[in-house]
């Protein structure tokens, strides 16, 4: 396939991707707007109210970054993981695999369409936040940075997660068991300063506590760690996925006998 | 100078084994002219699917060679694609997306720009009668409609070679008919047509040349005319006018009774139909009509199956 053939196939893909979860908005844009919305009312107005300021902000002006990133991470991740899978359950992947379109260029389209779904749920979400909160954007660059690295990362989580499903319960048992955990633990909802001795260490160890602090960052300009170690260990995540996703499509694992 | 320029398809020594150590193909070798319509033809499990997976690279081969219009798969897979359609056993397009849909993302995927993409989805559907349904839930067309949307979605980057694996199954026979009738026309327009099905009649019409796979082996490859060529026998069925109670005893004539209006007669290739008919008039039984037990292919094919079967019995009695 020539430069020109290449772009072609991987615009279809990313249309075809944007299609479908447009096609299905009531389960893929709707649902994540209504729980953040509820989050907002909950943690920001009833409860927040009465936490008062977290690192020295009000409570849903420190909340709110963590609950754009949340959306953006849950998303990304679970669109490449339903449309991969469904694509390998219905076996309609084979009009891909069938084609000459190059893995890197279906790795690629399935990624976009997956942070396509991410960003967008995630704009959607800024901009319900901005009803509850007031925030003046601290840092263009570093919000922008971080969100699209993180959409990323998760994107290619999600497809490593469809390789290896083989049933509709494999595709949930990582959102549900290790993903929510991690978000609901990665420094979210309060400041890791609250924390102290193992607990802190541990929580150190989570990679979603350095994305959503540099977000918040991002948005309010503080955070509780190193910025820049946030965009190298994201980069580096991402860079590990991407090459272990593209192995596996090279390979066929999972998807040619 | 390559040899085989003139081949759509050149398999040499090609062999399967699957991660369960199910040994599908054998090392075939197998020859498709370009412009031939081929049929390749087996009992159930024969390795007839996991040739064509090989050559649309759903299944990866052990070892051998297979070229496409002469590009080996192990040098430019990619390019090899690009000639290749392929139409599957099982409806494997998004039940979700219309069909007009389907095609345009299918052209895309091979790097059709969408206003060429549209033009063809257009003609496709509208020659395989699917125009009216093009903007449908493709979940919603009959399983007629969803095959020959499966033709379609294998035509539309409009490829040298088309493959299809059984793709009249469960099709009724006036919907056959018009699918062998469109076959064969993108065929005469071109086309290299390989075919797998289990309707013998289908190859027997449609195919010029034809090979036969048994337990991951090729057991025959030659033309249909030279295979029906080595039918010995065939077995007739006749219809009487009148009842009769017993068999008839004919002179070279085996016969056997299926009821008391039927009669089934076995006629060796170098004998006449005139003298049976001449012996039956003579006992006063009347014949109203005659047709073929099975179709001649079928025949052969069972011969050359059981006959493959018995001697790997012979081969595993010998170790």
């Amino acid at each position: 396939m020539n430069s020109q053939q290449q772009w072609v196939a991987f615009s279809t893909i990313v249309r075809r991707e944007i299609r479908r979860f447009m096609r299905i908005w009531p389960q893929t844009l709707v649902p994540p707007v209504i729980t953040m919305a509820l989050y907002f009312v909950i943690f920001g107005q009833l409860v927040g109210s009465r936490i008062g300021n977290m690192s020295s902000l009000p409570y849903i002006q420190f909340v709110a970054p963590g609950l754009i990133m949340m959306s953006v991470i849950t998303n990304s991740y679970s669109n490449v993981v339903s449309s991969f899978f469904g694509s390998k359950f219905q076996s309609n992947i084979e009009e891909l695999l069938v084609s000459p379109t190059p893995n890197w260029i279906i790795l690629v389209g399935y990624i976009v369409g997956g942070m396509a779904r991410g960003l967008g749920v995630g704009l959607i979400v800024t901009i319900l936040s901005i009803y509850f909160a007031d925030f003046s954007l601290h840092s263009v660059p570093v919000t922008i940075g971080i969100v699209f690295m993180t959409s990323l990362m998760f994107s290619l989580a999600g497809l490593i997660n469809a390789i290896f499903a083989s049933s509709f319960d494999d595709i949930s048992i990582i959102p549900t068991f290790v993903l929510t955990p991690l978000i609901y633990l990665g420094g979210v909802f309060y400041s890791i300063e609250l924390l102290t001795g193992f607990w802190k260490s541990l929580t150190l160890l989570n990679p979603i506590l350095y994305m959503v602090n540099a977000f918040r960052y991002g948005m309010v300009g503080i955070t509780d760690i190193n910025i820049v170690g946030s965009f190298a260990m994201v980069g580096l995540f991402s860079m590990i996925l991407f090459f272990v996703a593209l192995w596996l499509l090279e390979k066929g694992s999972r998807l040619r006998s | 100078m390559n040899t085989h320029q003139n081949n759509a398809l050149l398999i040499q020594g090609l062999a399967k084994t699957y991660d369960n150590s199910f040994q599908a193909l054998k090392g075939i070798d197998l020859e498709v002219t370009e412009g031939d319509f081929f049929a390749l033809l087996g009992p159930n499990g024969a390795g007839k699917s996991t040739t064509i997976g090989v050559i649309c690279s759903l299944v990866r081969k052990t070892s051998g060679s297979l070229k496409i219009f002469g590009i080996d798969i192990d040098d430019d897979f990619s390019a090899a694609k690009q000639y290749v359609g392929v139409v599957p056993q099982e409806f494997n397009f998004n039940q979700f997306e219309k069909p007009i849909d389907i095609l345009i993302t299918q052209a895309g995927y091979y790097g059709i720009p969408a206003s060429v993409a549209t033009e063809r989805a257009h003609k496709y559907l509208k020659l395989l009668g699917l125009w009216e349904k093009h903007n449908v839930p493709s979940r919603s067309l009959s399983g007629g409609m969803k095959r020959r949307l499966m033709i379609a979605r294998a035509l539309i980057h409009e490829p040298k070679l088309l493959v299809l694996d059984e793709p009249t199954a469960g099709v009724d026979i006036e919907l056959r008919r018009s699918m062998w009738g469109f076959l064969e026309d993108i065929n005469r327009q071109g086309t290299t047509i390989i075919l797998t099905t289990h309707y013998l009649e289908e190859a027997e019409r449609l195919c010029r040349n034809v090979a036969i796979i048994d337990k991951g082996k090729i057991v025959q490859n030659t033309s249909v005319k030279n295979l029906i060529k080595q039918l010995n026998k065939e077995t007739f069925i006749l219809d009487l006018k009148g009842e009769i109670e017993n068999v008839p005893k004919l002179n070279g004539y085996p016969l056997t009774m299926v009821d008391s209006n039927t009669l089934e007669v076995a006629i060796d290739k170098n004998k006449s139909l005139n003298q049976l008919f001449d012996q039956l008039t003579a006992l006063g039984v009347e014949i109203i009509s005659m047709r073929n037990k099975t179709n001649r292919l079928e025949e052969l094919f069972i011969d050359m199956v059981e006959k493959n079967l018995t001697a790997d019995d012979e081969v595993s009695s010998n170790e």
